[in-house]
C-alpha cells in the first residue's frame, strides 16, 4: 500500500480502527463498514523509542525477539546435577524465582529444601534438615543462575538428575529435574518416605533408562518441534501437557526398546510417563530457558527475558539488564482447587514455569488450549481472548509456535516492559498450586497475572539507560 | 445553595461520557448546575466561571475526574453524586463491535495485530495524547483521520511529513469530515458516488459542497479532509497537495473541487501549482479569497459553498443542469420576493440579524456574502478577521451578529453544538427576548456525527421563541438551511418538515438561507 500512495486505498473495502469516540464505530458499523473500537485508556507511561544514551529500543527488541525465535533447544541428554550443570558443588541447593534467604523462604519451598536435603543423607529427618537448611552451610541460589529452571519448588539438590537441553543454533544449555507427576511431590513442598521413594526410583531406574534411550538418538530430540506440535493438539505446555508428553513418549520409544536391557524396566519407565501427564513441562520449561538465555545483554532491549517466583517473591529480568532482578511480592493465584482443599491453603504464586510465557507459549497460547479453559473463565472464547490481550504487550509473534484457533497466527512473544508500562496490561500467567505449609504438596491450578511494581521499576530503571 | 464535589483520582472517561453523565445529573430535580469533566486547566476555567470551582478541584491534577454538583439541599447534592457514581459505573458495557470476538485490543498496534486488514485510523481521543495514537498509527501503516485538536502544530507538520512521504492519509488534525470510499467518517453525510474528488481544509464546508452535489444528483469521488491548519503558511498545505495528487491520480475522479478558508499567500501558490499540473478541471472555493490567482492556474473560482457545488456539478460528464450563475441569480429573484413578504411581518425596531451557527465554515459562508453584498454594514463576530468587527463579549450580541457556536471558546468541556442542541437553544432564547432582533439565522447539519433529531429540539425551541416574542407583540423570523441529505440518519426531509412545522423559513442551502436573511432586514 505504501509504495502506492494515497489513491491505492481509494476502491478498497475500509477496516477502520477506531480510538476515542465510540458513536464513530457505531456510524461505521450502521454503514456496514468493518470497525474494530479500540479500548483506549491513556497511555500510563510515555512511549520510550530509545535510550538516554541513543539506543534504538525497537532494533535492540528486534534482535532479541529473533534470537528467542532463532534458539533450537534440543534434547541431548541427562546427566547428574552436580555433575554437568557448570558450578555447582555438594552444598548448593537451587531453588525456583529470584533469590531468596531461608527465613523468607515460603512453606512448599521450605518443605521442599527439607525433603531434598534428607533424599541427598545431608540430614536424617526433616527437622534436621530444617536446622541445616537455617544454619548457613547449605547455599541457595536461583536456578536460574546456572542456567537451570524448576517447576513450583524448583528445588535441585547435587544428586538430582537432570535433562541437559542444547540451543543447537547458540550452544547454550539449559537443564531442569524429570517430573515426578502430581500431588504428594516435593516440588509441591511434600516430604516424606513416598517422596522419597519415588524420588529414589526416579534416579535409578528412570534416568538411566532415559539417560541411555535419549544419548542413543541421533541429534537428540528437537524440543522446539515438539512444542510446536503440542501446541497444535491442545496443549499450551504449562497447565497442559498432555499432547507434549505423548509426542515425548513416541519420539522416546524406539530408543527405550533399543536401549533398556530388561523390559519390565522399560515398562515402568513407559508406565510411569504415561501416568504424568505433565511429564513434559519439564522439558517445555529447560527448552524455554535455552530460547530466552541468548537474548540477554542485549543493549537497549525491554524484553523480559525471566520471569521467575519463589513463592514469596515474584521477579524478573530484562534483556537489557541480564544481571538485575526486579522483585515484587509473588501473587494469590485463583484456581481450582483438589478436593478437600481450598484457596485458605494456597501458597502465593511460585515456580520457574513461567518461563513458558517468557518464551511464548504457557498462560500466552491459552488460545491453543480450550480444554483448561476453565481456568480462565470456562469457554473456548475466554482461552482465545486471553492470548488476544497478550499480544498488546507482546514485541513480536512467534514464527514457530502457532495456534490453530487464531488461524495460525503466532503466539505472543516477547514481553516488552515498555507496553507493561504503557497499558497497565499484565502478563497472564498459568500455574500450578501448592499448600502454604510445607511437607503437603499440591492443592491446585489456576491462573494469575504478574504483579505490576517490577515491570514498572524495570521501566523506570530502562528510562535512565 | 449548596455546592459540593467528589474528586475521583487517576480515572479516565472520554468528553462525551462524561457530558452525558452531567446531563443526566442537572435532570434531577433540585438540581441546579452539575459538571462531570477531567480537571483540566480549561476545565477548571470553566468550573471558576460557573461558580464551581471548589478547592479540591483546584488541587485535582488532569488525570482526576472531578464530580461537582451545585444543588438546593444536602440531599440533593448526595444523590446527584451518587447518580454520577452509578452512571460512571455503568458507561464501559457499551461496546463498539470487536472484530471476530468480544476482546477490544488496547491499542492501535493490538487493533492492527488482530485485524490485518485493517487500514484507516479514527483518532478522537484528548488533543494531549492524539498525536502520539496518530504516530501509531501511521507507523502501522494505517491512513488517519485525526479529529482530536489542541494538537502542537509541530507534531501535525511531523505526522503530515511522515504520511506524505509513506502515501498515506492524514486527515487533521481537527478534521471533523470525510468520506472515503462512499463511507461517511466522523461527521460527514450519505452522499452517492460519483465524479467529483472533493479535498477539503473546513468540515461542514465538506459537508455542505457534498449534500449540494447530492441534490443536484452529482455524487462524489471522495472527500478527503486535511483540518484547517493545513493551509496555514507553516504546515503549507501538505495534505491538501497529497490529496490533489492523489485524485488527480484516481480515476473515479472527473472533477476536483477544492474547499478552505483563504489559505496564506504562499500556500495557496504551491496548491495552484499543483492544480496547474492537473488536467482535471478544478472548482476551487477558498471562502472570501482572492479569485485572480485561482483563475491564473486555470482553475474555476467559487465565491460560495453554493457556487462551488454548482461550477463542480456543471463540469461532470452528462451534466445538464443550468449554469451555476443563472441559478444562483433565479434563486436571488425567488429569495428577494419571499423577503419582501416576510419582511411585512416586522414591527419598526426589528432590524437586526442574528446567525447563530453550528457550522464553521457556514458561518463564514454567511460573513462572507454578508461583506460582499455591502447591504448589512457591519456585522459582529466571534470569527470575525477584522478586530474591530469582534463581539466584545462572545455570549452578547450586538447590531448584526454572527456567533459560531462550535469555536472552541464554547466547546472546551462541552460538546459540539452539532451534537447538543442546549446551548444553541439558550442562546435562540436570548436573541429572541431582544426587541431589536427580526431575523435569526440557523445552520441545522445532519448526518452521522450529528445528533439523532436535531429539528425536533431545535423546532421546539423555536416555537417557544417565537410565542415569547408574539408575547411581546412582534413576530421573530428564523430562517435555517439544512445541511444533509435524504439518505442521512435523521432524514432530510422529515427534519426540513419539523422545522416547518414549527414556523422556521428554510432555505435550500446556507448560501440562500444568509441572502433571504439579508434581503428581510436590508433598506
Amino acid at each position: 500500500m505504501a509504495e502506492k500512495g494515497i489513491q491505492a486505498l481509494f476502491g478498497k473495502p475500509l477496516h477502520v480502527v477506531n480510538v476515542g469516540l465510540r458513536s464513530f464505530a457505531e456510524s461505521l458499523e450502521d454503514q456496514d463498514v468493518s470497525v474494530v473500537q479500540v479500548d483506549w485508556k491513556p497511555p500510563r507511561a510515555p512511549r520510550l523509542l530509545f535510550t538516554k544514551k541513543g539506543v534504538d529500543i525497537e532494533a535492540a527488541n528486534t534482535e532479541a525477539v529473533s534470537r528467542i525465535m532463532q534458539g533450537r533447544p534440543v534434547l541431548i541428554g541427562m546427566g547428574i546435577a552436580r555433575e554437568v550443570i557448570p558450578g555447582f558443588h555438594d552444598r548448593l541447593i537451587l531453588h525456583a524465582g529470584p533469590p531468596i534467604t531461608w527465613d523468607r523462604m515460603c512453606g512448599p519451598q521450605r518443605g521442599a529444601v527439607m525433603g531434598a536435603l534428607v533424599y541427598e543423607g545431608l540430614a536424617k529427618d526433616e527437622q534436621e534438615a530444617a536446622e541445616l537448611a537455617a544454619s548457613g552451610e547449605i547455599e541457595f541460589a536461583p536456578c536460574h543462575h546456572y542456567h537451570a529452571v524448576g517447576p513450583m519448588a524448583g528445588i535441585i539438590s547435587p544428586s538430582m538428575p537432570v535433562f541437559i537441553v542444547k540451543n543447537e543454533t547458540f550452544g547454550n544449555y539449559a537443564y531442569a529435574t524429570q517430573n515426578e507427576g502430581l500431588g504428594r511431590v516435593l516440588r509441591y513442598g511434600a516430604y516424606g518416605p513416598d517422596v522419597y521413594e519415588r524420588l529414589r526410583w526416579m534416579e535409578e531406574v528412570l534416568y538411566p533408562t532415559l539417560k541411555a534411550a535419549i544419548e542413543s538418538i541421533e541429534g537428540g530430540i528437537d524440543l522446539r518441534a515438539l512444542i510446536s506440535q503440542a501446541l497444535h493438539m491442545g496443549d499450551e505446555c504449562h497447565n497442559r501437557n498432555r499432547a507434549g508428553t505423548s509426542l515425548f513418549l513416541r519420539a522416546i520409544t524406539p530408543a527405550i526398546i533399543r536401549t533398556c536391557p530388561d523390559k519390565e524396566r522399560a515398562a515402568q519407565v513407559f508406565e510411569f510417563i504415561d501416568g504424568n501427564d505433565h511429564f513434559f513441562l519439564n522439558l517445555s520449561m529447560p527448552a524455554g530457558k535455552a530460547m530466552t538465555e541468548p537474548a540477554e545483554g542485549i543493549e537497549g532491549s525491554t524484553i523480559v527475558t525471566v520471569m521467575a517466583r519463589n513463592g514469596t517473591d515474584f521477579g524478573i529480568k530484562v534483556a537489557g539488564m541480564p544481571d538485575r532482578w526486579f522483585v515484587a511480592p509473588a501473587g494469590k493465584v485463583k484456581g481450582l482447587y483438589l478436593p478437600g482443599f481450598t484457596e485458605e491453603d494456597a501458597n502465593p504464586d511460585i515456580g520457574d514455569s513461567t518461563i513458558t510465557e517468557t518464551a511464548g507459549f504457557g498462560g500466552f497460547a491459552m488460545a491453543a488450549a480450550p480444554a483448561i479453559a476453565k481456568f480462565v473463565g470456562g469457554t473456548p472464547q475466554d482461552a482465545i481472548e486471553a492470548t488476544l490481550e497478550m499480544y498488546e504487550i507482546c514485541y513480536t509473534e512467534h514464527e514457530h509456535f502457532t495456534i490453530p484457533a487464531l488461524n495460525f497466527r503466532g503466539t505472543p512473544l516477547g514481553i516488552d516492559v515498555r507496553r507493561i508500562a504503557e497499558t497497565g496490561i499484565l502478563p497472564r500467567l498459568n500455574t500450578g498450586i501448592a499448600h502454604k505449609e510445607p511437607g503437603i504438596g499440591m492443592v491446585g491450578a489456576g491462573v494469575l497475572r504478574a504483579p505490576e511494581k517490577c515491570f514498572m521499576d524495570a521501566f523506570k530503571a530502562i528510562q535512565e539507560w | 445553595m449548596i455546592v459540593r464535589c467528589k474528586v475521583k483520582p487517576s480515572q479516565y472517561y472520554d468528553s462525551v461520557t462524561l457530558m452525558e453523565v452531567a446531563r443526566e445529573l442537572t435532570k434531577l430535580p433540585g438540581v441546579v448546575d452539575a459538571a462531570v469533566v477531567m480537571a483540566t486547566d480549561a476545565n477548571k476555567g470553566i468550573l471558576e466561571g460557573a461558580g464551581l470551582l471548589l478547592p479540591e478541584i483546584e488541587a485535582a491534577t488532569p488525570n482526576d475526574l472531578v464530580i461537582v454538583v451545585k444543588a438546593e439541599s444536602d440531599e440533593v447534592v448526595e444523590r446527584a453524586l451518587q447518580t454520577a457514581e452509578e452512571h460512571l459505573a455503568r458507561q464501559p458495557e457499551a461496546a463498539g463491535g470487536g472484530g471476530p470476538f468480544a476482546f477490544q485490543p488496547r491499542t492501535i498496534r493490538g487493533a492492527v495485530r488482530t485485524n490485518p486488514q485493517a487500514n484507516l485510523a479514527i483518532i478522537s481521543v484528548a488533543g494531549q495524547y492524539a498525536a502520539a495514537e496518530a504516530w501509531e498509527a501511521l507507523h502501522n501503516g494505517l491512513h488517519v483521520l485525526l479529529f482530536s485538536d489542541n494538537v502542537p502544530i509541530e507534531e501535525e507538520i511531523a505526522l503530515k511529513k511522515y504520511a506524505a512521504e509513506h502515501g498515506l492519509l492524514m486527515m487533521g488534525a481537527d478534521c471533523g469530515t470525510a468520506i472515503i470510499n462512499g463511507v461517511a467518517l466522523a461527521f460527514a453525510n450519505v452522499v452517492p458516488r460519483g465524479p467529483v474528488g472533493i479535498v477539503a481544509a473546513a468540515g461542514t464546508g465538506l459537508q455542505e459542497v457534498s449534500t449540494l452535489l447530492a441534490k443536484l444528483g452529482v455524487g462524489i469521488s471522495q472527500g478527503i479532509g486535511t483540518g484547517g491548519r493545513d493551509v496555514k503558511e507553516a504546515v503549507g498545505g501538505i495534505m491538501m497537495i497529497e490529496g490533489i495528487k492523489a485524485l488527480q491520480a484516481d480515476p473515479e475522479t472527473e472533477v476536483l473541487l477544492l474547499v478552505s478558508k483563504p489559505p496564506a499567500p504562499s500556500v495557496t501558490r504551491r496548491v495552484m501549482e499543483e492544480v496547474k499540473k492537473g488536467d482535471k478541471p478544478t472548482v476551487v472555493c477558498f471562502l472570501g479569497g482572492d479569485p485572480e490567482p485561482v483563475a491564473a492556474a486555470g482553475a474555476i473560482p467559487a465565491q460560495t459553498l453554493q457556487e462551488a457545488a454548482y461550477l463542480a456539478a456543471a463540469q461532470t460528464e452528462g451534466y445538464t443542469g443550468p449554469p451555476a450563475e443563472e441559478v444562483i441569480a433565479q434563486e436571488m429573484d425567488r429569495l428577494r420576493v419571499q423577503a419582501a413578504e416576510l419582511k411585512k411581518r416586522l414591527k419598526p425596531g426589528q432590524k437586526y440579524i442574528r446567525g447563530l451557527f453550528s457550522g464553521g465554515t457556514l458561518a463564514s459562508e454567511a460573513l462572507m456574502i454578508w461583506m460582499r453584498d455591502e447591504v448589512l454594514g457591519e456585522v459582529y463576530s466571534n470569527i470575525a478577521t477584522d478586530p474591530r468587527l469582534r463581539l466584545v463579549d462572545s455570549t452578547r450580541s450586538q447590531g448584526h451578529t454572527v456567533v459560531d457556536l462550535g469555536e472552541d471558546e464554547f466547546t472546551v468541556g462541552r460538546p459540539h453544538p452539532m451534537i447538543d442542541n442546549d446551548l444553541r437553544i439558550r442562546r435562540l432564547m436570548q436573541e429572541a427576548a431582544d426587541p431589536e432582533v427580526a431575523v435569526i439565522l440557523l445552520d441545522v447539519v445532519l448526518g452521522y456525527g450529528a445528533h439523532p433529531d436535531p429539528a425536533s429540539e431545535l423546532g421546539a425551541a423555536v416555537r417557544r421563541a417565537r410565542e415569547q416574542a408574539a408575547d411581546a407583540g412582534r413576530e421573530l423570523i428564523v430562517v435555517a438551511s439544512v445541511t444533509g441529505t435524504k439518505d442521512d440518519p435523521q432524514g432530510l426531509d422529515r427534519q426540513v418538515q419539523l422545522l416547518e412545522d414549527a414556523g422556521v423559513v428554510v432555505c435550500n442551502c446556507n448560501a440562500a438561507a444568509a441572502r433571504l436573511a439579508e434581503f428581510i432586514v436590508a433598506e
